[in-house]
């Protein structure tokens, strides 16, 4: 998010302010900068899910080549009583002053009630909203803007496209589904407004004879595209190639799952906030409480483009791209219609991707075959 | 020194296990050695995970509260001769029912509203399974598909109630109902982590176990368990009886989701379907159906959880490897039941071959 950046910066300058002026203010925070810390992670699935926790698992990788600091690991922690061991056990046990609980359902009751007992740990939750007077100092929510990479993922789904027909499989219809789905389609109907993407929700974010189910009768209603916002996309990449039909990869990159059939996909870069929230965590700085961000923020990525995506397809999605990175593209503006022809923006309102009432999405927009609840 | 009968009983009923679980101890060093890792390191982390010290003993017993109750869901129904093993579908019911209570009626936030909503969700799990029961003995449908299938048509009515009719709207990312009110929430027991649901599954174990051993009724759900006809020729109602033991074991797993929703998720959401109910059929099986076993074994599966996580955390293996000593134990347990009076092969023949004669004579021979 862009003000948190700026805060960060602000915050940097007060502090080589404050070094300037007093030599020891400068040494305590410079002890600070170099204390090692522990750092707890915690998955809900496998980190070999080439999906959700994947992507989170590559980036913590990543973080453990850091010098002064000890990451500890867990997967497969439901969202029970048993997660919230696990946060006091990353405490108790490993001394974790900074755990990064990064499942949805983690949030509340579970993190909060936690954090409530030991309010000297940061907590960074991905996917939360979290509000400022209505949930602690020491929690924070973290999440990146992917919807960004979903409509570069649909201006290259729209030129491939031969039926003009495209598929995604959703998990359930929440607002980030929901605001993935409108932002995939809106990007295929930029190429050409003819194009419709037929939605199918699975019920649950780990489905896989579901989700095979729902690809393949899509397929059969003639779809020849594919996304999904599934935690593990693998069985709906690997479906849609046995059908011999492009596929959009989500969460991380699914290219030698399928290389044939792999046009692009909207990754995360989790790293970035990552290292955001350490850093503050190890110089002693403010827990950053609402940390969000896009493309141009390096919060999200797109996949390397397949052989088979056209130049033409390639040009439109970069220059999308280029705009999207100098923050001069707005994908929610109105006037807006949703699929009932209800208008939800109206004409000459632009919602920035940092406003909240994106984050309440309940319609889907002209284009999408399905229903939002 | 010669044994008897009744002593060779009780040390096969509790070495059996305990060298199986030693076996299957052994087996996971061996597997965590050719993973590259040190196996006295991982059995220390096991130990010191599941039961080194006091977070570890309270981290174990709260994940043995729930699976306490859904295995009685399982050994009780299997007493009267039933395998059922859908008592994940009586869990979820029972919780949506203790969230759904508020929604019809006023509650007292105090422990009489506890009390109530916990009632609720008894008798919504009570409901589900005596409905297999029910289909069993009316219909002739085999008990173990349909409490399975019964299970998945819960987990969908579940979802969809707590996603649609039910669902409180400023949940947006995380479909769940309205929270429970402050005061009709279940706290933990003397300032530790520990909840009161606990309690209701040892006094459900400890109950349970008497009414099964020392009651006419018990006795009866055992004789019609241990052969229906002859439990028929004596005159005994089966059916009834089948049908309460079902009510009874679905009542225990309804309970186990209402506690879930008032101790843990204070809202019913789909974060309760964990296979809390599945675990169950595990806990109840090694325990051999047995309600005072169950506790010691879900303490057990308890502490696996609790060994696992810190194992993961320090070795850096990933979750399938408790998964691995689980199965080994789980494996060993049963098997070692087949070695069940095969361990002292004469003595124990005497015992078996004489019947009239062992117990003819004066218990001081026969100690």
């Amino acid at each position: 998010m862009r003000q948190s950046g700026m805060n960060r910066r602000d915050l940097l300058k007060s502090l080589g302010a404050a070094g300037m002026a007093t030599g020891s203010a400068s040494w305590s925070a410079l002890a600070a900068a170099q204390a090692p810390i522990s750092v707890g992670f915690i998955y809900v699935g496998t980190k070999d899910d080439y999906g959700y926790n994947q992507a989170h698992a590559e980036s913590v990788a990543e973080v453990k080549k850091w010098a002064g600091l000890k990451v500890v690991e867990e997967e497969n922690v439901p969202e029970t009583a048993g997660v919230q061991k696990t946060m006091q056990g990353m405490v108790s046990q490993d001394g974790a002053t900074l755990l990064f609980p990064t499942s949805f359902g983690y949030f509340d009751p579970h993190m909060l009630a936690v954090a409530a007992k030991n309010p000297a740990v940061r907590f960074a939750h991905c996917g939360g909203l979290w509000t400022e007077g209505k949930h602690p100092k020491n929690t924070g929510s973290f999440f990146g803007y992917i919807d960004e990479a979903q409509y570069l993922n649909g201006i290259v789904a729209g030129h491939m496209t031969k039926s003009k027909k495209l598929g995604f499989v959703a998990a359930k219809p929440i607002p980030q589904v929901l605001r993935n789905i409108n932002a995939f389609t809106m990007g295929a109907r930029s190429v050409d407004p003819a194009i419709t993407t037929t939605v199918i929700f699975t019920g649950d974010w780990s489905m896989a004879v579901k989700e095979a189910e729902a690809t393949n009768s899509l397929a059969d209603q003639g779809a020849d595209v594919f996304t999904m916002h599934v935690d593990g996309p693998k069985v709906v990449v690997e479906t849609a190639a046995r059908r011999g039909k492009f596929v959009c990869g989500y969460h991380a990159s699914q290219a030698k799952l399928a290389p044939n059939a792999y046009l692009t996909g909207a990754e995360w870069n989790w790293i970035v906030a990552y290292k955001q929230i350490i850093d503050a965590a190890r110089s002693g700085k403010p827990h950053p409480n609402f940390v969000r961000g896009g493309l141009k923020d390096g919060f999200v990525k797109t996949s390397p483009y397949g052989s088979m995506v056209s130049a033409n397809a390639k040009k439109q999605a970069d220059d999308v791209k280029a705009a999207m990175l100098k923050g001069s593209f707005d994908i929610f503006k109105g006037p807006l219609k949703d699929n009932a022809g209800k208008t939800v923006i109206e004409a000459g309102k632009v919602f920035k991707q940092t406003d909240p009432a994106l984050e309440a999405m309940d319609y889907l927009v002209d284009g999408v075959v399905g229903k939002p609840a | 020194m010669k044994l008897s009968a009744r002593s060779i009983e009780a040390i096969e009923s509790f070495g059996l296990p305990l060298a199986a679980l030693a076996g299957a101890l052994l087996l996971f060093g061996v597997f965590v050695w050719f993973g590259g890792k040190s196996p006295l390191e991982a059995w220390a982390l096991l130990f010191k995970g599941a039961f080194g010290d006091w977070f570890s003993w309270q981290n174990s017993l709260q994940r043995a509260a729930p699976l306490m109750l859904t295995a009685l869901c399982v050994a009780i129904p299997a007493r009267a001769g039933l395998i059922v093993i859908g008592g994940e579908g009586a869990l979820v019911l029972g919780g949506l029912a203790c969230a759904g209570l508020p929604y019809l009626l006023a509650l007292p936030a105090n422990a009489f509203g506890t009390a109530l909503l916990l009632l609720a969700a008894a008798a919504a799990g009570a409901a589900w399974i005596a409905l297999v029961g029910v289909l069993r003995q009316w219909r002739g449908v085999n008990e173990t598909i349909s409490s399975l299938l019964l299970a998945y048509t819960a987990i969908a009515l579940f979802k969809h109630i707590v996603e649609g009719p039910m669902r409180d709207p400023a949940s947006l990312n995380k479909p769940s109902t309205r929270p429970l009110a402050e005061g009709l929430r279940i706290v933990g027991m003397f300032d530790s982590d520990v909840h009161w649901g606990l309690v209701y599954g040892v006094v459900a174990c400890i109950a349970l176990g008497v009414w099964l051993f020392f009651t006419t009724q018990g006795f009866a759900t055992r004789v019609v368990g241990g052969n229906a006809r002859a439990a028929r020729l004596v005159g005994l109602p089966s059916t009834r009886i089948i049908v309460v033991a079902c009510a009874i074991g679905g009542a225990c797993a309804g309970l186990a989701g209402g506690i879930e929703v008032a101790a843990v998720h204070t809202n019913a959401n789909a974060s309760l379907i964990a296979g809390l109910g599945y675990a169950g059929i595990l806990v109840a099986f090694v325990a051999r159906q047995n309600p005072w076993l169950v506790m010691p074994v879900a303490v057990l599966f308890g502490g696996f959880g609790a060994a696992g996580s810190l194992l993961q955390r320090r070795l850096g293996v990933p979750d399938a490897s408790v998964l691995v000593l689980q199965g080994f134990a789980f494996l060993l347990i049963l098997a070692s039941d087949a070695l069940r009076g095969r361990l002292f092969v004469p003595a124990a023949r005497d015992a078996v071959a004489h019947p009239v004669l062992a117990t003819s004579l004066t218990p001081k021979e026969a100690t």
